[in-house]
């Protein structure tokens, strides 16, 4: 008796809505939140957002993050290397939720299958993308309170100039 | 001990101390920011309100600022008032109301206390809609990185620098919202103890240059307790690991030794283990060049050396670990073991010995020293021999005026009325040094002479303090009423220290401090007699051997040897050059074993890499005659091992004399009982059996990042090494919370990411650790008649065309391994000769011009600077790089170098 009533559920559903998608001859639209292949952006002048912080890293579940602080001429921190083993990602968007500059930033590209596992680790030089990304006007050190070439104390958003240390005013 | 009432509880506090200190040692968490366990309360800050009633009845109770407040018998206190926590929170976003949008790129992130007491008070959002004030940088130097606009005006570094470590080119300048605390103008801190501003100050204004050049997050660096290894003192470190490359070291609070701080030579002198003279494989030598060969080659070839079963020498060094220094002994036989001393070396730390094992004077604690009420220096520059033990000094120099200021009735802790009540008197502190030291600003009075005339004004002294000891000849009144007044105020005291060591370069300076003390002893059962020896295992390797490399050149000449080994030393540095050469010839197979590349390493046939402080478990023995372990950081990839492990490995290739040693704990454990004044070694630190609920200590946080993304090339991640010495493990997996004191791998408590969290780790607020402060003491003075030294020194007499050479020890450049510490040569002083003016005038010799210098037979053309107190007849040597008489004090002459036609 069980197995003819399903049977019959199943004849049933070969008239319901079909959910599975032809992919990859037909494609899903996915909102541009989902959380995917992730990247590292730019500012709006095209310098490297990412100040290697290290907050990414620290928040990752699975610790697949890993990179190493330097500076450049100009007082800039940037990446020396900036390295996701894909592998291991969980795509939980625990480091773009943690960045302070919106550098790293997970994007809707799911198609990251890789016949070796060591074409899944991802250097700084397959994460970088050329523009902002989701977040087109951020720019950290205009908010920060570090001088950088070009940009000197008192230059920052809402910022006073310098103290005069010397002056005697009351 | 007082009852205090903290949320209608009873708890007991010790009396006299300030109800913030009592809190914390209770447990409590309140903010603060000018308070500081060293240097105390300034009631700057506002921060730690907490609120106080006057009786049950009393139900709103006054908020008043628990750093400036006594505890009293009886107190009633509520820290989580909603009144307190609201003001609380407002000082917080006042003092945020300026502070930059910089954490990210802040190195003090994750580590700020700042971040810490935001997060405790709970203010999250910034109200303040105006600007932000900013300054302007300085250059401090290639130490220390400046950003002021981080500052919340607490006052702490200024106190620091200034108050605790007597430095006088960092200050407040400016008024009202615009103080600023930087130097009078751009230029690199003078203060050898600038170093601790990094971790003084409770925001990223001061940060560490060279952690800044590959910059780590705390998190992130992979710590173990370990030991300076940059001079005697053996203050106790953190040093910080990433990617196989060490970081940073932090200060490791002991509250016995360093406490809160370290000096710039042991905070950035680590940069030597980075440093591109360090030797990473194995070289045997071929021809004139080296040829680098694998540990198995290299094995092979020394079992052929010393299989044969021909006569071996071994010569350890003051440097090198106890466990290193015996296992040399073990191979050799203590008859051919020598621990690598220069002849001089030998001759003053063996009196040493003899003076610490045999008199009733007890050799101090830092503790003990910081807590002494009357100082003789006597010959020692310690700023530039042991620089913590003079930052310790400096703080015995107050105690005076301290005692005088809390007969007023202010306690100790308030600093801003004690600073006012003394006005900056000095306690009783008396000096006697070659010339003007760092230390000269806290003496009342200074005795300038060579060493002779140091010794005989302390025999002056001594037997002023003692009747039946001889009576120093010829004396002038001056320096006589002097030695009466350093006896007066030694004998008016009730834990008098004398202090004095090998710097000096003189027998007679060690016996005259000797004596003292010991006269001391007679009327006085405290007095403390400190005997500064320069490097970080001198005692340990002394309580081995002690006979110098002149009878180790004359065993080898009277024949018979084959094989010499030499562990961690660098002998052209303690002989004659042609000597050293003499002796290595006379060898027909030399094995040095060493972690950086020395002229030693580069005569050896065979050269095998050691391994630095950071990357090998060890005991180092502090001239306290305090045994520590210092415990591995990391691991290193190549073959670079500690060297009692070569040592090991050597005779097991050879199937000579096996030393059958598999771990640490068994040399450590042979060497105790084979050397009875070894015989406390084991209780350095717990042994590598030491387990906490099964599981051995995490070198690595908690929050460690990247694990599985560094090394991802490999697909498999490789186990982590296996750690046979230590009771840690090179993972997170392990131990996370507080084990014993000699294995706390780093300060880290929930919502306390900064140094502050060491209050957690104490018994009380600025005391002992919990379970004790780390290391043990291995000698304890003698209940004895003090055996007095009864030879009166030889007075020193001018010489008409000549000069008494004397050697000048430098922080920077004056010790091998922090030499080779790149941030470090920058600050290190070009060789010079130094002069007094009279005799500057009597060369004719302008400073700068060059001097050319004749001693031993050799000769040397050296910049003339003029050094004050230096007196007539009496020159300076600098112990640098590039000055290679060897053996100071020495008679030479003096000559201006002709000047090139204009
Ligand atoms: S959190 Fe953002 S800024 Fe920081 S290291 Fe990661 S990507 Fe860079
Ligand atoms: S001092 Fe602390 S709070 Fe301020 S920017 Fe640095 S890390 Fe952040
Ligand atoms: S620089 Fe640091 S220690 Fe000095 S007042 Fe500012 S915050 Fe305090
Ligand atoms: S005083 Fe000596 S042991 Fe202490 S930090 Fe300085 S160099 Fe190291
Ligand atoms: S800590 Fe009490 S006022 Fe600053």
């Amino acid at each position: 008796m069980s197995i003819l009533d399903a049977i019959w559920r199943m004849f049933l559903h070969a008239f319901r809505e079909r959910v599975t998608v032809q992919y990859p001859d037909e494609r899903p639209v996915l909102p541009p939140r989902y959380r995917g292949r992730i990247i590292l952006s730019r500012d709006p002048d095209g310098q490297e957002r990412c100040v290697a912080c290290y907050l990414c890293a620290a928040a990752c579940p699975p610790d697949c993050i890993s990179l190493q602080a330097d500076e450049d001429g100009d007082g800039r921190r940037y990446p020396a290397f900036f390295r996701i083993n894909f592998s291991r990602c969980i795509f939980c968007g625990y480091c773009e939720e943690a960045c302070p500059t919106y550098a790293i930033q997970l994007t809707p590209d799911y198609e990251m299958s890789e016949f070796k596992r060591p074409s899944l680790v991802y250097e700084k030089k397959d994460l970088l993308i050329s523009g902002t990304g989701k977040y087109p006007g951020y720019w950290y050190y205009k908010v920060a309170g570090v001088a950088l070439k070009g940009k000197d104390k008192g230059e920052g958003a809402e910022e006073e100039a310098p103290v005069d240390v010397r002056s005697l005013m009351p | 001990m007082a009852k205090i009432l903290i949320h209608g509880k009873e708890y007991e506090v010790a009396d006299g101390q300030n109800l913030l200190q009592a809190c914390l040692t209770l447990g409590f968490d309140i903010p603060y920011f000018c308070w500081h366990p060293a240097m105390h309360s300034a009631g700057a800050c506002r921060q730690c309100a907490v609120k106080v009633f006057r009786d049950e009845n009393d139900t709103r109770g006054r908020i008043i600022m628990s750093c400036v407040t006594p505890v009293a018998e009886g107190m009633r206190v509520s820290i989580d008032d909603a009144e307190a926590k609201a003001f609380r929170e407002n000082v917080v976003e006042w003092l945020m109301s300026n502070h930059p949008h910089d954490c990210p790129v802040c190195d003090e992130g994750g580590e700020c206390h700042l971040q810490d007491m935001t997060q405790m008070t709970g203010h999250v959002y910034r109200r303040f809609r105006f600007k932000k004030r900013t300054y302007r940088n300085q250059y401090l130097g290639p130490l220390i990185n400046h950003e002021m606009n981080r500052c919340i005006q607490c006052y702490r570094c200024v106190r620091f620098y200034k108050g605790y470590a007597g430095g006088n080119d960092l200050d407040a300048f400016a008024s009202r919202n615009r103080v600023y605390f930087g130097r009078s103008e751009d230029g690199a801190l003078e203060s050898p103890f600038s170093g601790n501003l990094v971790e003084v100050c409770p925001t990223g204004v001061f940060t560490d240059k060279t952690f800044r050049a590959h910059f780590t997050r705390k998190w992130d660096l992979q710590t173990a307790p370990s030991v300076c290894v940059h001079c005697g003192v053996g203050c106790n470190t953190i040093p910080g690991e990433r990617y196989g490359e060490l970081r940073r070291i932090r200060n490791r609070y002991n509250g016995e030794v360093n406490g809160y701080f370290l000096c710039d030579r042991g905070r950035f002198g680590y940069e030597f283990v980075n440093s591109p003279m360090r030797l990473k494989k194995a070289v045997i030598k071929n021809g004139e060049g080296g040829q680098a060969v694998s540990k198995e080659e290299a094995l092979k070839l020394i079992a052929r050396m010393i299989g044969m079963g021909g006569k071996v020498m071994a010569i350890g060094s003051p440097r090198a670990s106890v466990e290193t220094n015996f296992a040399l002994r073990e191979l050799s036989g203590a008859e051919d073991f020598y621990s690598g001393f220069s002849r001089q070396e030998a001759a003053l730390v063996s009196l040493v010995v003899e003076v610490m094992a045999n008199g009733p004077a007890s050799s101090p604690s830092l503790k003990e020293v910081r807590g002494a009420d009357a100082v003789l220096v006597l010959g020692e520059d310690a700023t530039n021999t042991a620089p913590v033990l003079a930052l310790a000094l400096r703080q015995a120099a107050k105690n005076g005026p301290l005692k005088a200021a809390m007969q007023l009735g202010i306690p100790y802790w308030d600093d801003m009325a004690i600073k006012t009540a003394t006005q900056g008197k000095k306690g009783p502190f008396y000096s006697a040094a070659p010339y003007a030291t760092a230390l000269d600003d806290v003496s009342v009075k200074t005795f300038y002479g060579p060493p002779e005339e140091i010794a005989r004004f302390g025999m002056a002294i001594a037997r002023e303090l003692n009747g039946s000891l001889p009576q120093v000849e010829g004396l002038d009144d001056e320096t006589a009423s002097l030695a009466r007044e350093a006896a007066a105020a030694l004998l008016a005291a009730e834990r008098p220290l004398v202090v004095s060591g090998t710097g000096s370069g003189s027998e007679a300076v060690i016996q005259a401090a000797a004596n003292i003390a010991w006269a001391l002893c007679g009327v006085n059962r405290q007095a403390f007699l400190s005997l500064v020896m320069p490097e970080c295992s001198t005692l340990g390797a002394a309580l081995i051997d002690s006979r110098g490399l002149d009878k180790a050149a004359e065993a080898a000449a009277s024949g018979g040897f084959d094989t010499l080994v030499v562990a961690e030393n660098d002998i052209f540095m303690r002989m004659e050059r042609e000597d050293a050469k003499d002796f290595l010839d006379s060898f027909s197979n030399v094995i040095v074993i060493d972690h950086i590349i020395t002229d030693t390493v580069k005569a050896a046939h065979v050269a095998l890499p050691g391994a630095a402080f950071a990357e090998s478990t060890g005991t180092l023995v502090s001239f306290e005659g305090r045994a520590q372990r210092f415990f591995q950081v990391y691991a290193p990839e190549d073959e670079r091992q500690a060297a009692w492990r070569w040592l090991n490995d050597m005779t097991d290739a050879a199937g000579v004399k096996r030393l059958r040693w598999e771990i640490l704990d068994d040399v450590t454990a042979a060497a105790a009982s084979a050397i009875s004044a070894l015989g406390k070694l084991t209780q350095a630190a717990p042994s590598a059996a030491f387990r906490i609920a099964g599981q051995k200590i995490a070198r690595q946080t908690h929050r460690r990042s990247g694990r599985t993304a560094v090394r991802a090339e490999e697909i498999y991640e490789p186990k982590p090494p296996d750690d046979m010495d230590a009771p840690f493990t090179f993972s997170m997996e392990g131990f996370q919370g507080q084990p014993p004191s000699p294995l706390v791998p780093r300060f880290w408590s929930p919502g306390w990411n900064s140094v502050q969290s060491i209050t957690k780790y104490q018994e009380s607020v600025g005391g002992p650790m919990r379970s004790g402060d780390p290391g043990v003491r291995l000698i304890e003075p003698k209940v004895v008649a003090a055996p007095f030294f009864r030879a009166a020194p030889i007075p020193f007499k001018a010489r008409k065309y000549g000069w008494l050479l004397v050697p000048m020890h430098r922080i920077f450049g004056s010790e091998e391994l922090s030499l080779l510490s790149a941030p470090l040569a920058g600050l290190t002083a070009r060789p010079f000769v130094g002069l007094s003016k009279e005799d500057a005038e009597r060369l004719e010799a302008e400073e700068g011009e060059e001097i050319i210098v004749r001693s031993g037979g050799k000769e040397l053309s050296l910049p003339a600077t003029i050094v004050r107190g230096l007196v007539q007849g009496v020159a300076a040597l600098p112990h640098l790089p590039g000055i290679s008489i060897v053996t100071l004090p020495a008679w030479g002459v003096l000559a201006r170098a002709k000047r090139k036609a204009a």
